[in-house]
């Protein structure tokens, strides 16, 4: 095996280890940090030593903890995350019944902050130290500084509530909702497969208001990147050969510097993607967006020790796929990168 | 003699272009300074009863539900308090918190990063390893279900926010510490019979604070957006206390009817707060690592 796949298969087995020590982590941090689960989930007032310790056997934690570490491992690897308290659900399905929900909303927003993100990087760039670049200079930074469910409040005000262009919350509204037929659990992909205006309509309107408070931080970044990248790609010696050529500052932006300027934003991808999952918790919650972050914030709530658990050890496997994905999209991109 | 006049000339300019140049980049700094102590200040005082316009936790006599006027200058809440009253002294838990949590996460992942660094070998490959795994998961997600575990307050805040940072205090370190332990004094001074320990604080750790105080200040930032963030979800103090995080999720329940004063005006503090540990950041970047200047990033 030579290249691409042995370098895939490298990757993988890399992920191994990474993964082994997210599980860790998470088993130690339920486990050994104060607080009863069992205490949590009977609520703590009044409950008999007897009903605590049959919980304490059905939960399985009345073990030593490294019997409970092993078998909690092979439990992962085998899939089983276990029952919820509150559904009787196996987490593991219900994490995939919400899983297109946080999908859909995370690539909606990924795709608004990197052409929000990079549009404005590269406009700044080409107009390095003007009024503009300032302008945007100073959204770029000021995007880090503001709160992603403060957003989505304000958006809701004025977009939802005052002016009544987009509808407050949910992924579905109307009549739609009663007639919508998924297949797939990502709305926007089921619409446009099914060619019904209506619904294509009423899914992307009710994905704008939650893709532009999830991405909005996420274009600040990307922009932040874009414009540094672009300013660097403008600076290199085939740019002053292309213009010494006679070419318009368009095409010398657009068809030389642009494919250049990418390569550092892609890298970011990786990273963006965990920001993101961080953000679709506050989003979702704020959006009652049925997706893993809200199922993880009704988990904490209802003290549902297996689907935070689930909750989370699915999420450090999305990262860690996420992460591969983007290293092979950057020799993609990049020629140069060879593995 | 005129290539002499010259070199000064070009020497005089480029002096002068550097000095504009510090200066104006120490007004970010100067900015994000004030804002940040104002905030401070406004805080500390706000915690007392003569400070605040009306009291920010009793039920007076306002109106009920009433926006902006003369009287109230950023309306009322449904429990007829001060929304202004709520939002000078609601900034408690945010600077507590962020600054507990950013000092417990600077000291133990500098410690490590030294550690790590300087050693090398096995316990690198795995500090490492774990650092970058706990890196990778999503700070606001680990800090939420810290906290979940922990319950609900000031001392599992700090905690919770505080663990989430250590890897970003571990890797900068790190990555300084394997910078400066090639460097030729540290050889001389091992030749001279320095131990291991004191090679590492009084020869490798001055040389990682510069990098740390700029990640330190951006961290703030970010742990003020946390902090609020788990505020927001209920994690923060326990109701009657102003809090810009709690009052926003307050602020909630009367989006519906338009009661926007409610969610704004707490939603500006927590983005100035932050945005004046950003500028802070920028500006103390700035100032250690000069060649980021002339790349305008």
């Amino acid at each position: 095996m030579g290249g691409l796949p042995r370098y895939i298969v490298q990757r993988l087995l890399l992920t191994v280890p990474m993964l082994l020590i997210l599980l860790t982590a998470v088993f130690l941090i339920l486990r050994v940090m104060p607080g009863d689960p069992v205490r949590a989930v009977l609520g703590g007032r009044n409950v008999s030593p007897q009903l605590i310790a049959e919980y304490r056997h059905k939960m399985g934690i009345d073990r030593p903890i490294p019997v409970q570490y092993v078998e909690y491992i092979s439990r992962v690897f085998r899939g089983d995350f276990g029952e919820s308290f509150s559904t009787f659900k196996p987490v593991l399905s219900e994490l995939f019944h919400y899983f297109p929900a946080t999908l859909e909303l995370a690539l909606c927003s990924l795709l608004f902050a990197s052409l929000f993100g990079f549009c404005t990087g590269v406009l700044a760039a080409t107009r390095a130290d003007r009024p503009l670049d300032h302008v945007v200079r100073v959204f770029h930074i000021g995007s880090f500084a503001v709160p992603i469910f403060w957003l989505g409040l304000m958006l809701q005000v004025i977009f939802a509530v005052k002016l009544g262009w987009f509808p407050v919350a949910t992924r579905l509204g109307g009549q739609v909702q009663y007639v919508f037929q998924s297949r797939t659990g990502l709305y926007l992909l089921d619409a446009l497969l099914s060619g019904n205006i209506q619904w294509i309509v009423d899914v992307l309107k009710h994905l704008a208001l939650p893709a532009i408070t999830l991405g909005f931080a996420q274009a600040g970044l990307i922009g932040r990147i874009s414009r540094a990248s672009m300013l660097e790609v403008l600076d290199a010696d085939y740019i002053t050969t292309a213009r010494a050529k006679g070419l318009s500052e368009r095409i010398v932006v657009l068809s030389h510097a642009l494919r250049n300027a990418l390569i550092p934003i892609v890298t970011v991808f990786g990273l963006e993607f965990a920001i993101l999952m961080g953000g679709a918790v506050l989003t979702e919650t704020v959006f009652s967006w049925p997706g893993v972050g809200s199922y993880l914030v009704r988990a904490i709530e209802g003290r549902d020790w297996w689907a935070i658990q689930g909750s989370v050890v699915f999420i450090a496997l999305f990262i860690s796929v996420i992460n591969l994905i983007v290293d092979l999209l950057y020799s993609l991109i990049d020629p140069r990168v060879r593995y | 003699m005129v290539r002499a006049i010259i070199h000064g000339l070009d020497w005089l300019v480029r002096q002068v272009s550097r000095g504009r140049h510090a200066l104006r980049k120490q007004t970010i700094l100067k900015v994000g300074l004030a804002i940040v102590l104002l905030f401070v200040l406004v805080t500390v005082f706000g915690q007392y009863e003569w400070f605040t316009p009306y009291s920010p936790t009793l039920y007076r006599d306002a109106p009920r539900l009433e926006g902006p006027s003369s009287v109230h200058w950023m309306g009322t809440d449904q429990l007829q308090r001060d929304v202004f009253s709520r939002i000078i002294s609601g900034g408690k838990a945010s600077l507590v918190v962020a600054f507990c949590a950013v000092a417990l996460s600077m000291s133990v992942g500098s410690v490590l990063g030294w550690i790590s660094g300087f050693t090398g070998g096995y316990l690198d490959r795995g500090l490492s390893l774990t650092m970058d795994a706990i890196y990778s998961f999503p700070s606001t997600v680990l800090a939420i279900v810290l906290v979940a575990m922990l319950g609900a307050g000031l001392g599992p805040m700090i905690w919770a926010v505080g663990f989430v940072y250590i890897p970003t205090y571990f890797r900068v370190t790190r990555a300084e510490v394997l910078r400066v332990r090639e460097t030729p004094y540290i050889e001389a001074v091992r030749a001279i019979g320095a131990g291991n320990v004191r090679i590492v604080l009084r020869h490798v750790a001055p040389n990682t604070v510069n990098a740390i105080m700029a990640v330190s200040s951006f961290n703030l930032a970010d742990a003020i957006l946390t902090v609020a963030a788990l505020s927001f979800l209920g994690f923060g103090l326990p109701p009657p206390a102003p809090d810009w995080g709690f009052d926003i999720q307050n602020g909630q329940k009367f989006l519906q009817s338009g009661s926007w004063w409610l969610i704004t005006f707490p939603g500006l503090m927590i983005i100035t707060l932050s945005l004046g540990f950003g500028l802070v950041g920028e500006g103390i970047s700035d100032l250690v690592n000069p060649k980021r200047k002339r790349k305008k990033v």
